[in-house]
């Protein structure tokens, strides 16, 4: 038995991912760390969304290899990486309708992952997706309510409670706080910091929006083209960028 | 009287080799939907043209069949099945479930219990039980071969967070033998027990999704629900009126524009027989003395 504290919870080595002749993300290793946040940022189309996606299984990379405490989620069967994606994992979508189900009751959301594993207890479904509105900060009497009757903030907020209701230990996040007003994206930010904090998640997240990274990564990977062209510690990587994209980026944003 | 002009119960011999090999197959992975190569059928899609094709599969010359639809065995469909296979199979017909071998059913089961020489054909209109909650066939393919059956519950609560109870009244879901989930076709949730452990062989033919599937006998068939919101096989909550049956399935009949109704049980067959016995219900007219 490993000890998991010494032993990264997901090694990336030399993933590479094309379309055709196009470089998706190329190269791309790094260890995370049980309760990290790692964020990764980089414009539209550096490859970003691509790498996740390969992560999470979405999409089969062409090269490279994927561990997950020990096991290779690039070769083995779709039936565990599917088991995978509904128990330890979780798929923060950037548009909250992706990730949730428009057609069925905000419980019945939240309650959906809880029955996926085998819970067959109404009462007991019930009161976790009470219990995880109010994590975040949803009243319990929409709990009835279908999702298309959610301001957008809300949205996003149900489907990271959707999420989380099984105790995932690796969420992967795209944009999660994309499209939502910057009051809104606080308030977002905030109950994920804590959650994150709570739960002692560890997190992929990516994103465009560096204060974003800031308040949440911490440890920050850039990328360009498909690659990734600086690593390190947050703060450091944002206080003092090394590689000119990344000074580019970093001067780029816009102070108030 | 067979009509010369079409092969034996209308479908050529491979056509029928073919849905006979659709069937075993269904069989032999009990409530597995089994794609097959349906034909167009002298009739329109929605009036039975799976259950149709897989009873000209099954048919034999000696047979005897009785076609109901809704239970009752006078009305449009399941008259015109009888025909057609009258005509182009010269097969004896009957209305009496105890003389049929076998049987074409609409959305229900006969109240008297099938026996071990009988078939049970059923007409299905949509044998993806998952489709209303996952349309992509793709995607309720997988979910069947992983046995990613978690979003069916999700179905089951929102039906109690909204009505309080299970509220789903026919179609009702069922688990297979521990395994597949499988679409009863829409029989009433009354007719769910009768499913499991009968003598009968039960076949299930979707003709315009081209799917067949199967429940051998005796196998187990287990209504979905939760450990608090147990399956029940509700009915209304009435007497026959005409032959006073308290345990059959009943239609309710609406007598009058002045809130006149009255319930029938909705098996004609079982009703007539009972009545010839001398039961008697509510509403039987008086004896002609």
């Amino acid at each position: 038995m490993k000890d998991l504290g010494n032993t990264a919870l997901l090694q990336v080595a030399g993933l590479s991912k094309y379309y055709g002749t196009r470089i998706g993300c190329e190269a791309v290793s790094f260890d995370l760390w049980p309760g990290e946040v790692l964020g990764i940022v980089g414009e539209s189309g550096s490859g970003k969304s691509t790498l996740l996606s390969c992560l999470a299984g979405h999409l089969t990379p062409d090269q490279g290899r994927v561990l997950y405490n020990g096991r290779d989620t690039v070769t083995m069967s779709e039936a565990e990486r599917r088991v995978l994606g509904r128990t330890d994992w979780a798929f923060v979508h950037q548009n909250a309708r992706d990730g949730l189900r428009m057609g069925v009751s905000a419980g019945g959301n939240v309650g959906e992952r809880l029955m996926a594993v085998g819970a067959r207890n109404y009462g007991a479904i019930r009161g976790s997706a009470i219990d995880w509105l109010g994590r975040v900060e949803i009243d319990a009497d929409r709990i009835d309510d279908r999702p298309r009757q959610f301001s957008g903030g809300m949205q996003q907020r149900l489907q990271i409670a959707r999420n989380l209701v099984t105790g995932p230990r690796l969420v992967f996040m795209d944009e999660p706080t994309g499209g939502l007003d910057v009051s809104v994206q606080a308030r977002l930010l905030d109950l994920l910091r804590g959650l994150v904090r709570d739960m002692g998640l560890s997190v992929i997240l990516v994103t465009h929006d560096l204060a974003v990274a800031r308040l949440l990564a911490d440890r920050l990977m850039v990328m360009q083209a498909g690659r990734v062209i600086e690593q390190g510690l947050t703060d450091q990587v944002l206080d003092d960028p090394q590689a000119p994209y990344t000074q580019l980026l970093v001067s780029s944003v816009l102070q108030v | 009287m067979t009509d010369q002009a079409y092969n034996f119960a209308y479908l050529d011999e491979a056509t029928k080799r073919m849905i006979r090999r659709a069937l075993l197959k269904g069989i032999a992975v009990p409530g597995y939907q089994v794609p097959f190569a349906s034909r167009e059928m002298p009739m329109p899609y929605g009036w039975g043209t799976g259950g149709v094709q897989v009873t000209a599969a099954c048919l034999t010359p000696e047979d005897t069949l009785k076609v109901i639809d809704q239970g009752a065995d006078d009305t449009t469909n399941a008259v015109s099945i009888r025909k057609f296979f009258e005509r182009t199979g010269g097969v004896k017909t009957t209305t009496h479930t105890a003389e049929a071998s076998l049987i074409q059913t609409r959305h229900r089961i006969p109240e008297e219990p099938l026996r071990a020489d009988q078939i049970l054909v059923y007409q299905v209109p949509i044998p993806e039980p998952l489709r209303f909650l996952e349309p992509r066939e793709s995607e309720t393919r997988k979910m069947h071969s992983l046995e990613e059956y978690g979003l069916m519950h999700v179905k089951l609560y929102e039906d109690i967070a909204r009505h309080g109870e299970i509220s789903t009244a026919y179609a009702y879901p069922v688990k297979v033998e521990g395994r597949y989930v499988m679409d009863p076709s829409p029989i009433p949730k009354f007719d769910n027990p009768k499913l499991g452990g009968s003598p009968a062989i039960q076949l299930f033919g979707a003709g315009r999704e081209q799917r067949i599937y199967a429940l051998p006998p005796f196998t187990q068939v287990v209504s979905l629900d939760f450990e608090d919101h147990p399956f029940m096989a509700s009915k209304a909550d009435h007497d026959c009126d005409l032959c006073g049956c308290s345990t059959s399935y009943l239609d309710e009949v609406i007598t009058d524009d002045r809130g006149g109704r009255m319930f029938v049980c909705s098996d004609t067959d079982f009703c007539e027989a009972r009545r010839a016995q001398g039961h008697r219900g509510r509403l039987s007219p008086e004896e002609a003395v």
